[in-house]
Protein backbone atom coordinates (compact mmCIF):
# COMPACT_ATOMS: atom_id res chain seq x y z
CA UNK A 1 0.00 0.00 0.00
CA UNK A 2 2.31 2.17 0.98
CA UNK A 3 4.99 1.52 -1.46
CA UNK A 4 2.35 2.19 -3.90
CA UNK A 5 1.58 5.95 -2.81
CA UNK A 6 5.84 6.32 -3.03
CA UNK A 7 5.07 4.98 -6.53
CA UNK A 8 2.82 7.76 -7.44
CA UNK A 9 4.98 10.06 -5.27
CA UNK A 10 7.83 9.58 -8.09
CA UNK A 11 5.50 9.48 -10.87
CA UNK A 12 3.91 12.85 -9.90
CA UNK A 13 7.02 14.36 -9.04
CA UNK A 14 9.35 13.64 -11.66
CA UNK A 15 6.96 13.42 -14.02
CA UNK A 16 7.63 9.96 -15.34
CA UNK A 17 5.66 7.14 -16.42
CA UNK A 18 4.77 4.68 -13.83
CA UNK A 19 7.18 2.04 -15.57
CA UNK A 20 10.14 3.82 -15.12
CA UNK A 21 9.60 3.81 -11.25
CA UNK A 22 11.75 0.61 -10.35
CA UNK A 23 14.70 0.24 -7.84
CA UNK A 24 17.19 0.85 -10.11
CA UNK A 25 16.11 4.46 -10.90
CA UNK A 26 18.66 6.33 -9.85
CA UNK A 27 18.79 10.05 -8.79
CA UNK A 28 20.85 12.01 -11.98
CA UNK A 29 20.49 8.54 -14.24
CA UNK A 30 17.84 10.75 -16.28
CA UNK A 31 17.13 14.15 -16.68
CA UNK A 32 13.43 14.30 -14.91
CA UNK A 33 15.53 13.35 -11.79
CA UNK A 34 17.74 16.04 -11.25
CA UNK A 35 18.10 18.93 -8.22
CA UNK A 36 15.19 20.54 -8.96
CA UNK A 37 12.92 17.49 -9.29
CA UNK A 38 14.65 15.89 -5.67
CA UNK A 39 13.36 19.18 -3.90
CA UNK A 40 9.90 18.65 -5.61
CA UNK A 41 10.22 15.48 -4.62
CA UNK A 42 11.09 15.24 -1.32
CA UNK A 43 8.15 17.95 -0.52
CA UNK A 44 5.81 15.00 -2.13
CA UNK A 45 7.06 12.59 -0.21
CA UNK A 46 6.98 14.50 3.17
CA UNK A 47 2.80 15.77 2.31
CA UNK A 48 2.29 12.26 1.76
CA UNK A 49 3.66 10.90 4.52
CA UNK A 50 3.82 13.49 6.79
CA UNK A 51 7.23 13.06 7.82
CA UNK A 52 9.75 15.93 8.10
CA UNK A 53 13.24 14.64 6.41
CA UNK A 54 16.62 15.86 7.39
CA UNK A 55 19.56 16.80 5.03
CA UNK A 56 21.15 13.31 5.67
CA UNK A 57 17.80 11.81 3.73
CA UNK A 58 18.40 14.23 1.16
CA UNK A 59 21.67 12.83 -0.05
CA UNK A 60 21.03 9.52 0.96
CA UNK A 61 18.40 9.21 -1.27
CA UNK A 62 19.81 8.13 -4.41
CA UNK A 63 17.49 5.62 -5.85
CA UNK A 64 14.10 4.63 -5.78
CA UNK A 65 15.44 1.87 -3.62
CA UNK A 66 17.00 4.14 -0.89
CA UNK A 67 13.67 6.49 -0.89
CA UNK A 68 12.36 3.21 0.74
CA UNK A 69 15.11 2.51 3.12
CA UNK A 70 14.89 5.75 4.28
CA UNK A 71 11.27 6.12 4.48
CA UNK A 72 11.23 3.04 6.70
CA UNK A 73 12.80 4.18 8.96
CA UNK A 74 10.26 6.33 9.82
CA UNK A 75 8.24 3.66 10.34
CA UNK A 76 6.68 3.48 6.99
CA UNK A 77 5.63 -0.04 5.69
CA UNK A 78 6.62 -0.71 2.61
CA UNK B 1 42.34 6.67 11.56
CA UNK B 2 41.02 8.87 8.52
CA UNK B 3 41.60 6.68 5.07
CA UNK B 4 39.23 8.86 3.05
CA UNK B 5 38.72 12.69 3.50
CA UNK B 6 35.46 13.03 1.32
CA UNK B 7 33.87 10.87 4.19
CA UNK B 8 35.49 13.28 7.20
CA UNK B 9 33.73 15.35 8.52
CA UNK B 10 34.32 19.26 7.27
CA UNK B 11 36.65 20.66 10.15
CA UNK B 12 37.69 17.62 12.15
CA UNK B 13 40.95 16.63 10.23
CA UNK B 14 44.04 17.98 11.73
CA UNK B 15 47.26 18.79 9.17
CA UNK B 16 49.24 16.00 9.13
CA UNK B 17 46.64 13.56 8.17
CA UNK B 18 44.81 16.31 6.06
CA UNK B 19 48.07 17.29 4.36
CA UNK B 20 48.72 13.23 3.78
CA UNK B 21 45.66 12.43 2.50
CA UNK B 22 44.91 15.86 0.34
CA UNK B 23 48.70 15.21 -1.69
CA UNK B 24 47.31 11.82 -2.49
CA UNK B 25 43.97 12.72 -3.76
CA UNK B 26 45.23 15.60 -5.60
CA UNK B 27 47.71 13.56 -6.88
CA UNK B 28 45.18 11.26 -8.36
CA UNK B 29 42.97 14.27 -9.65
CA UNK B 30 45.73 15.71 -11.58
CA UNK B 31 46.89 12.08 -13.48
CA UNK B 32 43.36 11.55 -14.03
CA UNK B 33 42.80 14.65 -16.17
CA UNK B 34 46.27 14.02 -17.54
CA UNK B 35 44.95 10.79 -19.34
CA UNK B 36 40.88 12.25 -19.49
CA UNK B 37 40.89 15.89 -20.87
CA UNK B 38 42.87 16.38 -24.09
CA UNK B 39 43.10 20.24 -23.47
CA UNK B 40 44.60 19.64 -19.66
CA UNK B 41 47.16 17.33 -20.82
CA UNK B 42 48.47 20.03 -23.61
CA UNK B 43 48.75 22.42 -20.65
CA UNK B 44 51.07 19.92 -18.40
CA UNK B 45 52.15 16.82 -20.30
CA UNK B 46 54.92 16.03 -17.67
CA UNK B 47 54.50 12.92 -16.03
CA UNK B 48 53.49 13.52 -12.57
CA UNK B 49 56.42 13.09 -9.56
CA UNK B 50 54.21 12.02 -6.62
CA UNK B 51 53.70 15.41 -5.02
CA UNK B 52 55.47 16.23 -1.96
CA UNK B 53 53.64 19.56 -1.28
CA UNK B 54 50.16 21.06 -2.08
CA UNK B 55 52.12 23.74 -3.97
CA UNK B 56 54.03 21.26 -6.60
CA UNK B 57 50.09 20.30 -7.59
CA UNK B 58 50.06 22.57 -11.16
CA UNK B 59 47.28 25.18 -11.37
CA UNK B 60 45.22 26.28 -13.99
CA UNK B 61 43.79 30.36 -14.31
CA UNK B 62 40.14 30.85 -14.07
CA UNK B 63 40.33 32.56 -17.61
CA UNK B 64 40.84 28.87 -19.14
CA UNK B 65 37.19 27.71 -18.12
CA UNK B 66 36.47 30.50 -20.82
CA UNK B 67 38.52 30.18 -23.51
CA UNK B 68 38.27 26.27 -23.34
CA UNK B 69 36.41 23.61 -23.10
CA UNK B 70 37.91 21.78 -20.22
CA UNK B 71 36.33 18.23 -19.39
CA UNK B 72 37.63 15.04 -18.51
CA UNK B 73 33.92 13.31 -19.74
CA UNK B 74 32.59 12.23 -23.39
CA UNK B 75 30.08 14.92 -24.40
CA UNK B 76 27.53 11.73 -23.53
CA UNK B 77 28.19 11.88 -20.20
CA UNK B 78 27.62 15.92 -19.29
CA UNK B 79 24.77 16.36 -17.16
CA UNK B 80 24.82 19.48 -16.39
CA UNK B 81 26.45 22.74 -17.53
CA UNK B 82 27.29 25.27 -15.28
CA UNK B 83 28.27 29.00 -16.93
CA UNK B 84 29.85 31.74 -14.98
CA UNK B 85 30.28 35.57 -16.56
CA UNK B 86 32.47 36.45 -13.64
CA UNK B 87 33.23 40.35 -13.55
CA UNK B 88 35.08 40.79 -16.40
CA UNK B 89 34.39 38.78 -19.63
CA UNK B 90 31.61 38.30 -21.76
CA UNK B 91 32.22 34.81 -22.64
CA UNK B 92 30.97 32.65 -19.75
CA UNK B 93 33.09 29.60 -18.09
CA UNK B 94 31.85 26.91 -19.11
CA UNK B 95 31.76 23.94 -16.34
CA UNK B 96 30.80 20.38 -17.21
CA UNK B 97 29.73 17.71 -14.62
CA UNK B 98 28.40 14.13 -14.74
CA UNK B 99 26.21 12.58 -12.99
CA UNK B 100 28.70 11.64 -10.13
CA UNK B 101 30.55 15.13 -9.76
CA UNK B 102 26.86 16.69 -9.59
CA UNK B 103 26.20 14.26 -6.56
CA UNK B 104 29.53 14.55 -4.61
CA UNK B 105 29.17 18.11 -5.12
CA UNK B 106 26.03 18.25 -2.82
CA UNK B 107 26.80 15.92 -0.39
CA UNK B 108 29.79 17.97 0.63
CA UNK B 109 28.07 20.95 0.26
CA UNK B 110 25.15 19.49 2.73
CA UNK B 111 27.37 18.26 4.88
CA UNK B 112 29.80 21.76 5.22
CA UNK B 113 26.41 23.31 5.73
CA UNK B 114 25.05 21.01 8.50
CA UNK B 115 27.70 21.54 10.55
CA UNK B 116 26.37 25.59 10.46
CA UNK B 117 22.66 25.07 10.05
CA UNK B 118 22.41 22.02 11.95
CA UNK B 119 20.43 18.61 9.98
CA UNK B 120 17.03 19.49 10.08
CA UNK B 121 15.31 21.54 6.78
CA UNK B 122 14.50 24.64 8.51
CA UNK B 123 11.78 27.29 6.13
CA UNK B 124 14.23 28.87 3.90
CA UNK B 125 14.21 32.72 2.81
CA UNK B 126 15.96 33.16 -0.51
CA UNK B 127 17.00 36.54 -1.13
CA UNK B 128 16.52 36.49 -5.03
CA UNK B 129 13.96 36.20 -7.55
CA UNK B 130 12.68 33.22 -8.56
CA UNK B 131 13.52 33.75 -12.20
CA UNK B 132 17.36 32.94 -11.07
CA UNK B 133 16.22 29.14 -12.01
CA UNK B 134 15.28 29.35 -15.53
CA UNK B 135 16.53 26.38 -17.10
CA UNK B 136 17.17 23.04 -15.61
CA UNK B 137 20.19 21.86 -17.72
CA UNK B 138 22.50 25.17 -17.60
CA UNK B 139 22.75 27.01 -14.59
CA UNK B 140 24.15 30.52 -13.61
CA UNK B 141 26.83 30.60 -10.77
CA UNK B 142 23.23 32.19 -9.41
CA UNK B 143 21.30 29.40 -9.62
CA UNK B 144 23.50 26.90 -9.09
CA UNK B 145 24.43 28.65 -5.96
CA UNK B 146 20.66 28.68 -5.09
CA UNK B 147 19.75 25.22 -6.10
CA UNK B 148 22.76 23.55 -4.47
CA UNK B 149 21.42 25.25 -1.05
CA UNK B 150 17.91 24.84 -1.37
CA UNK B 151 18.43 21.29 -0.29
CA UNK B 152 19.04 22.48 3.19
CA UNK B 153 15.68 24.28 3.48
CA UNK B 154 12.39 23.69 3.11
CA UNK B 155 9.03 25.87 2.27
CA UNK B 156 11.07 27.65 -0.51
CA UNK B 157 10.13 31.47 -0.50
CA UNK B 158 11.96 33.61 -2.59
CA UNK B 159 12.34 37.13 -0.95
CA UNK B 160 12.27 39.41 -4.31
CA UNK B 161 10.24 39.88 -7.43
CA UNK B 162 11.94 39.14 -10.97
CA UNK B 163 12.75 43.24 -11.46
CA UNK B 164 14.22 42.84 -8.00
CA UNK B 165 11.57 44.77 -5.88
CA UNK B 166 10.88 43.31 -2.54
CA UNK B 167 8.21 40.52 -2.65
CA UNK B 168 6.67 42.48 0.60
CA UNK B 169 3.79 39.99 0.72
CA UNK B 170 6.41 36.87 0.53
CA UNK B 171 8.31 38.24 3.04
CA UNK B 172 5.00 38.89 5.37
CA UNK B 173 3.65 35.64 4.96
CA UNK B 174 7.11 33.82 5.58
CA UNK B 175 7.75 36.02 8.70
CA UNK B 176 4.60 35.03 10.04
CA UNK B 177 4.25 31.32 9.63
CA UNK B 178 7.98 31.04 10.71
CA UNK B 179 9.44 34.13 12.05
CA UNK B 180 8.96 33.16 16.07
CA UNK B 181 11.38 29.55 14.70
CA UNK B 182 14.86 28.88 13.41
CA UNK B 183 15.14 29.88 9.58
CA UNK B 184 17.40 29.70 7.30
CA UNK B 185 18.07 32.29 4.50
CA UNK B 186 20.37 32.74 1.50
CA UNK B 187 21.86 35.18 -0.59
CA UNK B 188 23.80 36.91 -2.91
CA UNK B 189 25.92 39.60 -0.52
CA UNK B 190 25.21 42.14 -3.46
CA UNK B 191 21.50 41.20 -3.47
CA UNK B 192 20.91 40.41 0.24
CA UNK B 193 22.79 43.99 0.89
CA UNK B 194 20.89 46.35 -2.20
CA UNK B 195 17.69 44.70 -2.79
CA UNK B 196 17.08 43.14 0.60
CA UNK B 197 18.62 44.99 3.58
CA UNK B 198 18.83 48.61 2.07
CA UNK B 199 15.59 48.37 0.03
CA UNK B 200 13.70 47.18 3.81
CA UNK B 201 15.74 50.02 5.54
CA UNK B 202 14.43 52.73 2.13
CA UNK B 203 11.05 51.70 2.64
CA UNK B 204 11.16 51.79 6.84
CA UNK B 205 10.56 47.77 7.47
CA UNK B 206 11.58 45.92 9.86
CA UNK B 207 11.07 41.73 10.80
CA UNK B 208 11.99 40.92 13.90
CA UNK B 209 12.92 37.47 13.21
CA UNK B 210 13.83 35.31 16.73
CA UNK B 211 16.19 32.74 15.29
CA UNK B 212 17.15 33.37 11.73
CA UNK B 213 20.92 32.30 10.18
CA UNK B 214 21.75 34.37 6.75
CA UNK B 215 24.34 32.42 4.74
CA UNK B 216 25.69 34.65 2.25
CA UNK B 217 28.41 34.63 -0.90
CA UNK B 218 29.41 36.11 -4.34
CA UNK B 219 31.08 39.00 -2.93
CA UNK B 220 30.30 42.67 -4.34
CA UNK B 221 30.84 42.02 -8.39
CA UNK B 222 29.95 45.22 -9.89
CA UNK B 223 28.82 46.89 -7.25
CA UNK B 224 32.42 46.97 -5.58
CA UNK B 225 31.85 50.79 -5.33
CA UNK B 226 28.56 49.87 -2.45
CA UNK B 227 30.59 47.19 -1.00
CA UNK B 228 30.75 47.60 3.11
CA UNK B 229 32.43 45.41 5.49
CA UNK B 230 31.42 42.48 7.16
CA UNK B 231 30.26 44.32 10.36
CA UNK B 232 28.39 46.75 8.50
CA UNK B 233 26.94 44.04 6.70
CA UNK B 234 25.99 42.35 9.43
CA UNK B 235 24.70 45.07 11.76
CA UNK B 236 22.72 46.50 9.27
CA UNK B 237 21.11 42.85 8.49
CA UNK B 238 20.34 42.67 12.29
CA UNK B 239 18.98 46.00 12.02
CA UNK B 240 16.03 45.43 9.54
CA UNK B 241 15.75 41.65 10.31
CA UNK B 242 16.26 41.00 13.66
CA UNK B 243 18.23 38.33 15.36
CA UNK B 244 20.40 36.75 12.56
CA UNK B 245 23.48 34.82 12.51
CA UNK B 246 25.63 35.85 9.54
CA UNK B 247 27.72 33.71 8.15
CA UNK B 248 29.98 34.74 4.48
CA UNK B 249 31.54 31.70 2.66
CA UNK B 250 33.86 31.92 -0.13
CA UNK B 251 33.94 29.69 -3.09
CA UNK B 252 33.91 29.04 -6.81
CA UNK B 253 31.67 27.89 -9.82
CA UNK B 254 34.69 26.20 -10.70
CA UNK B 255 34.62 24.34 -7.40
CA UNK B 256 31.03 24.28 -6.19
CA UNK B 257 30.48 22.43 -3.13
CA UNK B 258 34.11 22.84 -1.29
CA UNK B 259 33.03 26.20 -0.21
CA UNK B 260 34.61 28.33 2.29
CA UNK B 261 32.48 29.29 5.17
CA UNK B 262 33.43 31.83 7.69
CA UNK B 263 33.14 31.09 11.37
CA UNK B 264 31.91 33.44 14.18
CA UNK B 265 35.52 34.71 14.41
CA UNK B 266 34.50 35.94 10.59
CA UNK B 267 37.46 33.39 9.24
CA UNK B 268 37.08 31.73 5.91
CA UNK B 269 38.00 28.05 7.00
CA UNK B 270 39.13 25.34 4.73
CA UNK B 271 36.61 22.37 5.02
CA UNK B 272 38.53 18.76 5.16
CA UNK B 273 38.20 18.55 1.21
CA UNK B 274 39.88 21.82 0.30
CA UNK B 275 42.77 23.81 0.80
CA UNK B 276 44.12 27.25 -0.40
CA UNK B 277 47.93 28.98 -0.64
CA UNK B 278 48.85 32.40 -1.45
CA UNK B 279 51.10 33.14 -3.83
CA UNK B 280 52.94 36.08 -5.21
CA UNK B 281 52.05 38.05 -8.30
CA UNK B 282 54.76 37.51 -10.75
CA UNK B 283 56.71 34.99 -9.76
CA UNK B 284 53.73 33.33 -8.36
CA UNK B 285 56.03 31.28 -5.46
CA UNK B 286 53.96 30.72 -2.36
CA UNK B 287 54.49 33.54 0.15
CA UNK B 288 54.41 32.69 3.88
CA UNK B 289 51.33 32.71 6.12
CA UNK B 290 50.05 36.45 7.12
CA UNK B 291 51.35 37.71 3.97
CA UNK B 292 49.19 39.16 0.86
CA UNK B 293 48.87 37.50 -2.49
CA UNK B 294 46.69 35.57 -5.05
CA UNK B 295 44.88 33.28 -3.92
CA UNK B 296 44.86 29.46 -5.08
CA UNK B 297 42.05 26.68 -4.36
CA UNK B 298 42.42 23.14 -4.28
CA UNK B 299 39.58 20.98 -4.00
CA UNK B 300 39.09 17.25 -3.95
CA UNK B 301 35.93 17.24 -5.93
CA UNK B 302 36.64 18.21 -9.78
CA UNK B 303 36.39 14.47 -11.79
CA UNK B 304 34.37 15.38 -14.68
CA UNK B 305 36.63 18.67 -15.50
CA UNK B 306 40.05 19.66 -14.37
CA UNK B 307 39.30 22.17 -11.43
CA UNK B 308 40.61 20.70 -8.44
CA UNK B 309 43.58 23.44 -8.40
CA UNK B 310 43.04 26.78 -9.40
CA UNK B 311 44.48 30.13 -9.38
CA UNK B 312 42.05 32.70 -8.56
CA UNK B 313 41.59 36.24 -9.15
CA UNK B 314 40.96 37.03 -5.72
CA UNK B 315 43.47 38.52 -2.94
CA UNK B 316 43.89 37.64 0.09
CA UNK B 317 46.20 36.01 3.76
CA UNK B 318 46.36 32.71 5.61
CA UNK B 319 45.78 33.49 8.74
CA UNK B 320 46.38 30.28 10.43
CA UNK B 321 45.60 26.78 10.90
CA UNK B 322 44.08 23.93 13.20
CA UNK B 323 44.27 27.10 15.79
CA UNK B 324 41.36 29.47 15.09
CA UNK B 325 39.67 30.10 18.23
CA UNK B 326 36.26 28.69 17.01
CA UNK B 327 37.93 25.36 17.71
CA UNK B 328 37.43 24.06 14.05
CA UNK B 329 40.40 22.51 12.24
CA UNK B 330 42.32 23.78 8.80
CA UNK B 331 43.74 26.79 7.44
CA UNK B 332 41.73 30.05 8.21
CA UNK B 333 42.08 33.03 5.78
CA UNK B 334 40.66 36.34 4.34
CA UNK B 335 39.74 37.24 1.01
CA UNK B 336 41.33 41.19 0.67
CA UNK B 337 39.38 41.73 -2.98
CA UNK B 338 40.41 41.30 -6.84
CA UNK B 339 43.58 41.41 -7.62
CA UNK B 340 44.53 44.79 -9.96
CA UNK B 341 43.74 44.02 -13.81
CA UNK B 342 47.17 44.77 -14.77
CA UNK B 343 48.41 41.67 -12.25
CA UNK B 344 45.53 39.71 -13.35
CA UNK B 345 46.29 39.95 -17.11
CA UNK B 346 50.11 39.18 -16.25
CA UNK B 347 48.93 36.32 -14.82
CA UNK B 348 47.14 34.35 -17.21
CA UNK B 349 50.09 35.89 -19.94
CA UNK B 350 52.54 34.24 -17.13
CA UNK B 351 50.55 31.33 -17.24
CA UNK B 352 50.09 31.11 -21.18
CA UNK B 353 53.93 30.92 -21.25
CA UNK B 354 55.38 28.89 -18.64
CA UNK B 355 52.25 27.08 -16.84
CA UNK B 356 50.94 26.17 -20.04
CA UNK B 357 54.15 24.21 -20.93
CA UNK B 358 55.02 25.20 -24.81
Amino acid sequence: MSEEKIKQAFVKALAIPEEQVKDSLEYNSIKEWDSTAHMILIAELEDVFEVMLDTDDIIDMSSYAKAKEILRKYDIDC
Amino acid sequence: MITDLLEASPYSVASADKKRLLLRGLQELTVYHQQNCLAYHQLFNEPVEPFTDISAVPFLTVPLFKQRPLKSIPVEQVFKVLTSSGTTGTVPSRIYLDADTAKLQSRVLVKIMQEWLGKQRLPMLIWDSPSVIKSRDSFTARGAGIQGLSFLGRHHTYALNDDMSLNIEAINTFFERFGSGPVFMFGFTFMVWKFGVQALKEQGLKFDFQNAVLIHSGGWKKLEDEAVTAETFNSKTEDQLGHVRVHNFYGMVEQVGSIFVACEEGHLHCPSYADVLVREPGNWQVVPEGNVGVLQVLSLLPKSYPGHSLLTEDRGRILGEDNCNCGRKGKYFEVLGRMEKVEARGCSDTFERTGAGQ
